[in-house]
């Protein structure tokens, strides 16, 4: 009975490890690495085209061609991601009018809880213009730490594909110019 | 020794079920109260698709008393239960329905939302969602009357996860009462709306 016993609670504690190796307990932290974040590889051109990705299956977040890559944890029911959509947007289109950070710099949306349905109404409704990835069972939430929305990571991708988090926080842009000069900041350029 | 293991177990089996994923929204900062992993479901409808909708009247946020029959002959009503003010799944689904409004005026239908909650709390709450476009009752007294009626009140006093789409002639066309710890998902509601065209 106790080697019974003792075998059961062994099997938990395995499958407790497995669980916590996906789920993390804190957002990522500055300095440290993003958990392996994978994405469809998205159907459109233009998409595709601006995460420098080729082909169909899933990608990495490091594997976008870029320095930096921006994620925006939101949720299409979430109020404060709601007012802060246009501001994301405004944000966008100063990145993206940026000579220097335009190639450099990507921005990436991550829905949490969010089907595709959901992300798409939410992309017309405020005429998103960046990339935005369904997260329908909150498996990326709970693996960067099932952070409040909406929240903020930028990771800094080395040449030999590794990466850092440089940036993470919670709250929304709010001030489109204030956060291009925290971009320009962290992304040295 | 037995009876250490048996507690360990325990601990573990309680912390793989609890701590279920919410994308909670900053708006609520740290106001939210988190029940855990609740029992999917707790109750048994008391109607089916294609009864006649029990009419009633509840106070709303606005003052007003609304009825079910306000609407017949005008418009489609979707009725939205959700368990409780200030808990996390619920704090989502309203702010979602608020910014999809245009699915609703397309197939026009209201959206009224219930809870069992009074309406002070009613008020607070609803205020961090911003400008809600649709009514919200509060069937707080006799409690959880209309739920009752319905067939989606818990035993612990709260209502059910549940929707219910009512056309015009007062005919529910749906009814769903999903997981209580999960958020219906918005595309299967529209789907529902959309058929209520023609009719």
């Amino acid at each position: 009975m106790k080697k019974v016993l003792t075998g059961f609670a062994a099997s938990l504690l395995v499958i407790m490890a497995a669980f916590s190796s996906f789920g993390q307990s804190a957002p990522p932290s500055v300095g440290g690495t993003l958990p392996k974040i994978s994405l469809p590889v998205p159907q459109d051109e233009a998409y595709r085209q601006y995460l420098g990705l080729k082909g169909g299956g899933t990608f990495l977040v490091p594997q976008i061609k870029a320095n930096v890559v921006i994620v925006q944890i939101f949720s299409m029911y979430c109020p404060h991601c709601q007012r802060d959509a246009p501001v994301a947007n405004e944000f966008f289109s100063k990145l993206s009018a940026d000579s220097k950070l335009k190639d450099t710099v990507k921005l990436i949306g991550i829905g949490a809880g969010n089907s595709d349905f959901e992300i798409d109404f939410f992309r017309k409704q405020y005429g998103i213009k960046f990339p935005l990835f369904s997260d329908g069972e909150f498996l990326i939430h709970k693996s960067i730490g099932e952070v409040r929305t909406p929240y903020f990571i930028a990771i800094k991708i080395n040449k030999n594909g590794t990466h850092k988090v440089v940036y993470s926080k919670l709250g929304g842009i709010n001030d489109p110019d204030e956060f291009l000069k925290i971009v320009r900041g962290f992304s040295g350029l | 020794m037995i009876k250490n293991i048996k507690y360990i177990i325990s601990l573990l089996v309680v912390l793989l079920l609890t701590g279920p994923a919410f994308g909670l929204s900053d708006a609520y900062k740290n106001n939210i109260y988190s029940p855990g992993e609740l029992k999917p479901v707790d109750s048994v409808l008391n109607v089916k698709v294609g009864d006649k909708a029990p009419d009633f009247t509840l106070p709303s946020l606005s003052g007003e008393r609304i009825s079910l029959n306000d609407y017949k002959g005008k418009k489609n009503v979707v009725l939205s239960f959700v368990p409780a003010a200030w808990t996390p799944v619920c704090s989502d689904q309203w702010p979602g329905y608020n910014l999809a409004r245009s699915f609703f005026d397309e197939n026009d239908a209201i959206l009224l939302g219930i809870t069992v909650d009074n309406i002070p709390t009613l008020y607070a709450w609803t205020n961090q969602m911003g400008n809600l476009w649709f009514p919200v009752l509060s069937d707080f007294w006799p409690h959880g009357g209309v739920a009752d009626l319905y067939g989606v009140l818990r035993t612990s006093g709260v209502t059910e996860r549940a929707l219910f789409v009512i056309d015009k002639e007062g005919i529910i066309r749906y009814a769903t009462v999903g997981d209580i710890n999960k958020r219906p998902e918005l595309g299967a509601l529209v789907t529902e709306l959309r058929k209520l065209k023609g009719k």
